[in-house]
């Protein structure tokens, strides 16, 4: 006989905790905001008010990731398993990913000026996992009983927070790059540039989005072929092209043009950065439409 | 002198020559980068519609009923082959192209590398200055002395290094081109490997209910598909007994009642001339013999019933596969008996592992475990069609043209049955009993030869697709200078460090005083 203990009420306070971490992001994304508002119209006195409004965001971000991070754990704990069976727990715990690896890297590399973006995205995650991916734990099916869950699955969500880096990164480039910008007289657009110009330079921010779509990219690589055992085991064939495996497919073949495109004369540049992109909005696609809307094996929405 | 003869096949010559230029202009269009670009991005485009539309390999039922509900508009799209996308023609042309751009690029670049690996690194270019990481030295120590510690530093570095007369020069990362290579064939393998595998490969599904065994040959599946290369004589010939079918449901967690935690199934299996092997078959845990896996796709009940004939002569007996309808398994079963004297009768029977009756006087179940397990019967007397020659599906009934005798509006109570009953039959047809309950299992017995190929060329692409993108490659040469040296560094590809290795080799060579 199997027996597994759901703690319900371990399960509602991990709600409590995701709300919380909630709250402070919100205060430290009306931060980063403000300091990024700072920076365009020119105000404040110099560099070191924004700096040290800047520390303060970081440290709300950071002390945000910790409550954020302990309501990843207790979901976990509340249903004896890995907190990833179902979207809501795939949404918690990849913008817990997220938030980690970005933090991670904020100190190596010069990437802080996209705060406020990788901020908003999380709370954007949080909130629609919470109001609409939200379900009661449980159980996990038995096709899903594996440690191919916790493989698979990990290395996925890994895999999609450095193509989320990287996609923002690429945002980046696109706009400090864009010639319409660059010509604007728009006092929008001037200030606009101004923040622009606070970014690191164009080099730098193709560079580093070529390193973070790189590690995706084999990552995501890892994922598919993992997928594939997977699947051997419990669908009986390693590939069937199930609307989940031909999302996984076209986001790994998009990613390889990619990386052609970096390596292909006249399609570096602003090329690469919208294929990054396109390569990104995939990913995303693959998460919410293609799991909620399309028809298939993987049906563990939970909803 | 130039003979007539000459001159005509001189003609002929450069007709061919032409004909021979136009197809190498072909060949160098179809492997150049540019093209495997756009064609990846078509593969990845060409892939969509197949998550659109059902898939016949994938989803046979989902393409019927796209039939029924959309006829013409379905008869379009098949037209275009959109419900067989990823055997179409234009899906499996862009592929064939994509992988002759990719033999056609990568063989030329192997014989390159091989050069490459074998010649010396290239010597210091004319003007280093144009280099992206630059650097002069100013140096009092002497040539030697200085192109000494230069080559020391970068063998330290794992460079392969030459020193040719005032000058250093310097590679390493040949492997980043070694693992891009091993990744590109190895998708080869990958394709390669899945087109065999699946053409000598077979699927079949059995329903098996405790007690029964299999034995591994073409009449035992009750569906059956091989790949185009598959031989029946290739069927390992195996046996196998399901002894047992376990299912543990939730009972204790009140948001979770009755949902399957485990799934599992008894089996006794030999191999012509093997010992007899006992283990257990769970989802995500087949049964591995050679030359086959026997997966668990689904279970559920299979009462055993007996009807007789009013003289007592036994008209059918034995256990029926009853297949869920819900999750609380309401099992819908069908029993035919064309040989029942005095007349030929079907059933239509319903299975309530733990029956409630609702409140419109219908039943359900509530919960998947035989709790308070009922069987409700509705009986139809008539032609049962058997004897047409028709196949008929066993799980359907059809009911057109035969006269209904219990349930539903026929004025006869449908029959209600627990386990151990026996009840007449009303019209006088005789009387049937509920013996017993057992569980069915239905398995799929599948075997690929090429999987393990596909996973070992894919572990390959992995491993030169993880080397590729992560071991740069870089040139550095070292040359004397009218009053110094000069360094300078090239990278194959963006390499931030570049900069501060020519800062490191100058340092190196030239360390600053107080150092
Ligand atoms: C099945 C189709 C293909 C896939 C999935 C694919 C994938 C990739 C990927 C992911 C990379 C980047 C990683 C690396 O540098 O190793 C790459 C690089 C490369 N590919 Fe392909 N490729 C394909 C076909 C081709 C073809 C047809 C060509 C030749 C025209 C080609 C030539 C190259 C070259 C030269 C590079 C190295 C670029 C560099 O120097 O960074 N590939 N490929």
């Amino acid at each position: 006989m199997t027996d597994v203990k759901l703690d319900l009420e371990l399960a509602q306070q991990s709600l409590v905790f995701i709300f919380a971490s909630m709250v402070v992001y919100t205060v430290s994304f009306l931060i980063f905001a403000w300091h990024l508002t700072n920076i365009a119209s020119n105000k404040g006195s110099g560099a070191v008010i924004s700096t040290k409004l800047e520390n303060i965001g970081f440290a709300l971000f950071g002390f945000g990731a910790l409550i954020h991070g302990a309501g990843v754990v207790m979901r976990g704990i509340a249903a004896s398993r890995v907190p990833w069976a179902n979207m809501y727990e795939f949404s918690i715990s990849g913008a817990f990913v997220l938030v980690a690896i970005y933090l991670a890297f904020y100190r190596l590399r010069d990437i802080r000026i996209i705060a406020a973006f990788v901020n908003g995205f999380v709370l954007l995650i949080l909130g629609a996992a919470t109001t609409y991916f939200y379900v009661q734990v449980k159980t996990l099916m038995p096709a899903l009983q594996s440690y191919w869950l916790v493989i698979h699955v990990t290395v996925a969500v890994l895999a999609t927070a450095f193509f989320n880096i990287a996609a923002a990164l690429s945002v980046a480039y696109l706009l400090r790059t864009s010639p319409r910008i660059a010509s604007s007289t728009k006092k929008f657009v001037v200030g606009a540039r101004r923040v622009l110009e606070f970014f690191p330079a164009e080099k730098t921010l193709e560079r580093l989005q070529v390193r973070f779509n790189a590690v995706g990219l084999i990552l995501w690589t890892f994922t598919l072929a993992a997928g594939a055992i997977w699947a051997e085991r419990a669908w009986h064939r390693y590939w069937g092209w199930d609307t989940k495996e031909v999302w996984t497919f076209i986001i790994w073949v998009l990613y390889a043009g990619y990386f052609h495109a970096t390596a292909t004369r006249g399609w570096t540049g602003r090329r690469a950065a919208w294929l990054s992109l396109i390569g990104f909005t995939s990913v995303l696609f693959n998460f919410t439409i293609v799991n909620l809307f399309f028809k298939g094996l993987h049906v563990y929405s939970g909803l | 002198m130039v003979s007539d003869a000459e001159v005509a096949s001189q003609t002929v010559n450069s007709a061919e020559l032409g004909l021979a230029g136009w197809m190498r202009w072909i060949w160098r269009s179809l492997t150049s980068m540019k093209t495997a670009l756009i064609l990846l991005l078509l593969l990845a485009a060409a892939a969509i519609p197949g998550s659109v539309y059902p898939q016949r390999s994938a989803d046979p039922n989902g393409v019927a009923s796209y039939y029924k509900n959309n006829p013409e508009l379905a008869k379009v799209l098949d037209w275009f082959q959109l419900f067989d996308v990823y055997g179409s023609i234009w899906f499996s042309a862009i592929y064939i192209l994509l992988f002759t751009s990719l033999i056609g690029c990568v063989v030329p670049r192997t014989r390159v590398h091989w050069l490459a690996m074998l010649a010396e690194p290239v010597d210091a270019p004319a003007r280093m200055q144009r280099f992206p990481a630059y650097a002069k030295v100013t140096a009092q120590t002497s040539e030697p002395a200085v192109l000494d510690r230069a080559e020391a530093h970068l063998r330290k570095g794992r460079y392969r290094v030459v020193r040719r007369k005032g000058s250093v020069s310097a590679e390493r990362g040949y492997i980043r081109e070694t693992g891009n290579l091993i990744f590109h064939f190895s998708l080869i393998g990958v394709l390669v490997a899945a087109g065999l595998g699946g053409g000598f490969s077979y699927n079949g599904q059995r329903v098996l209910v405790e007690g029964e065994v299999f034995v591994n040959n073409l009449a035992s599946y009750d569906s059956f598909s091989p790949g185009v290369f598959f031989d029946e004589n290739n069927l390992q010939p195996f046996w196998m007994a399901l002894d047992k079918f376990e299912v543990d449901f939730d009972l204790q967690n009140t948001t979770n009642i009755g949902t399957p935690l485990d799934f599992r199934a008894f089996v006794t299996s030999k191999l012509a001339g093997g010992e007899k092997r006992e283990s257990v078959i769970r989802v995500n845990e087949p049964l591995e013999v050679p030359g086959a896996h026997v997966y668990l796709t689904g279970n559920g009940y299979a009462p055993v019933l007996t009807f007789k004939d009013p003289d007592g002569q036994i008209a059918f007996s034995g256990p029926v596969i009853f297949l869920p309808q819900d999750a609380n398994y309401t099992s819908l079963g069908v029993i035919k008996l064309p040989d029942a004297k005095p007349n030929q009768y079907g059933v239509l029977a319903f299975f309530y592992p733990t029956k409630e009756q609702l409140e419109t006087g219908a039943f359900t179940s509530i919960y998947p475990d035989p709790v308070d397990p009922m069987l409700s019967m509705n009986l139809y007397v008539g032609n049962l069609g058997l004897d047409g020659g028709v196949p008929r599906n066993v799980f359907s009934l059809d009911t057109h043209g035969l006269e209904q005798v219990a349930g539903g509006k026929s004025g006869t109570k449908a029959l209600m049955l627990k386990i151990g009953e026996t009840k007449q039959l009303p019209g006088d047809l005789g009387s049937v009993t509920f013996n017993g309950l057992k569980r069915f299992a239905s398995l799929d017995l599948a075997y690929n030869p090429g999987q393990v190929w596909v996973l070992v060329f894919a572990i390959l692409a992995f491993i030169g697709l993880a080397i590729s993108l992560s071991v740069p490659r870089r040139r550095i040469w070292v040359r004397k200078f009218e009053s110094g040296f000069e360094v300078a560094a090239l990278a194959r590809n963006d390499d931030p460090r570049l900069e501060d290795i020519v800062a490191n080799l100058v340092e190196a060579i030239a360390p600053k005083k107080g150092n």
